[in-house]
């Protein structure tokens, strides 16, 4: 059994639509689509053209790594493979970012400074 | 000589070019290549990823300041290059489909475009987009000029162009190491080392190229595009 041999007509597409999807993500730079409020802490504002920025930038990437990397055909295996790698970066970030986003939540104990006055008695 | 072995050694002379013992059929040696190769991606996936993770922090830190800065960037530069580099991926995938066709001197040849075309985005990221951040006083460490008209977030502006020249830095290296492996690649297609059976160097290496490819499809949006172009008025 050979590998799958993906049509030369399937790449050229793919190419005109990634280039198609670049050209979009560009223009729409340059529009104020302005901002989603979810009402929730941390996460209230959320800007309308990161979203569509990033969501373009999936859709290329999957297109990429389906086609133009042949992993539409491969083993069940190296698929779980690559999502494993996407499920480590997200642990990365989302963790990175609990500590980031909620340091101000409580109050910190005063610094060391404060003890400084007992020290130097 | 036992039989066995006389008709082992008959199975060895008769496989097929580029076939290893350890493997039971060629089907499973190209899926052992393409999985050991994707397990280094996920690798370089986590080692991006660092540098992303710390991009979206301090960008959620800082944000006018990376908004400034993102603006201050050519986005024609990051546009033309996106699209340099798209076209290079289709090259590649181009040159594998002709090692499953048999085709040789078309390998060679999209192999030869896809190199022109890295070659062509480099150029473009270093002669040009660099000179010209260089130029302005864009570069920290390198004369970085804080210039009044950015106001407040005006401090934190080299912050974005670290994470800018770190992360365009770490992509081109990338696909200068991409680009040494296709030079090689190619000789090896001239020499016709590659069949429809076997073809895992170039296989592998188009997983590594069409990766880097990926990469710059996120750093375009994250330095050029999400810094609130719109509120620039005109263009750049």
């Amino acid at each position: 059994m050979s590998e799958h041999t993906v049509p030369l007509k399937l790449y050229v597409g793919i190419f005109f639509a990634l280039l198609a999807l670049t050209g979009l993500t560009t223009g729409v730079a340059f529009i104020d689509i302005g901002y989603f409020h979810t009402g929730i802490r941390l996460i209230d504002i959320i800007p309308l053209n990161t979203v569509v920025a990033l969501a373009i930038a999936v859709a290329k990437m999957l297109l990429v790594i389906l086609f133009f990397m042949h992993v539409k055909y491969s083993s069940s295996l190296t698929k779980l493979v690559i999502l494993s790698g996407f499920l480590f970066l997200g642990i990365l970030v989302a963790l990175t970012l609990a500590d980031e986003l909620t340091r101000n939540w409580s109050p910190v104990p005063t610094g060391w400074g404060a003890f400084l006055p007992y020290l130097h008695r | 000589m036992p039989e066995e072995a006389v008709a082992d050694m008959a199975a060895h002379t008769a496989h097929p070019p580029g076939f290893a013992h350890q493997f039971e059929n060629m089907e499973q040696q190209r899926e052992a290549g393409s999985l050991g190769m994707w397990v280094f991606l996920v690798t370089e996936i986590m080692f991006f990823g660092g540098l992303f993770a710390s991009y979206i922090v301090y960008r959620s830190l800082y944000l006018a300041s990376f908004e400034t800065g993102s603006r201050l960037l050519d986005v024609r530069f990051g546009a033309i290059n996106t699209a340099v580099l798209i076209g290079s991926s289709l090259t590649m995938a181009l040159a594998i489909r002709s090692a499953q066709v048999g085709k040789r001197q078309a390998q060679v040849i999209f192999l030869v475009l896809t190199m022109i075309l890295g070659a062509a985005f480099l150029f473009l990221k270093f002669n040009f987009e660099w000179r010209h951040d260089y130029m302005e006083h864009l570069v920290p460490g390198f004369g970085f000029v804080i210039k009044p008209e950015w106001g407040a977030a005006g401090g934190h502006v080299p912050m974005f162009f670290c994470f800018y020249f770190f992360m365009t830095g770490l992509h081109a290296l990338h696909m200068i190491i991409g680009f040494g492996v296709l030079s090689v690649l190619a000789v090896m297609a001239h020499r016709g080392r590659f069949t429809p059976e076997y073809h895992t160097p170039l296989e592998v290496s188009g997983l590594y190229w069409h990766f880097v490819d990926i990469v710059w499809i996120f750093l375009f949006p994250l330095l050029y595009l999400i810094g609130g172009r719109y509120a620039m008025g005109g263009g750049h």
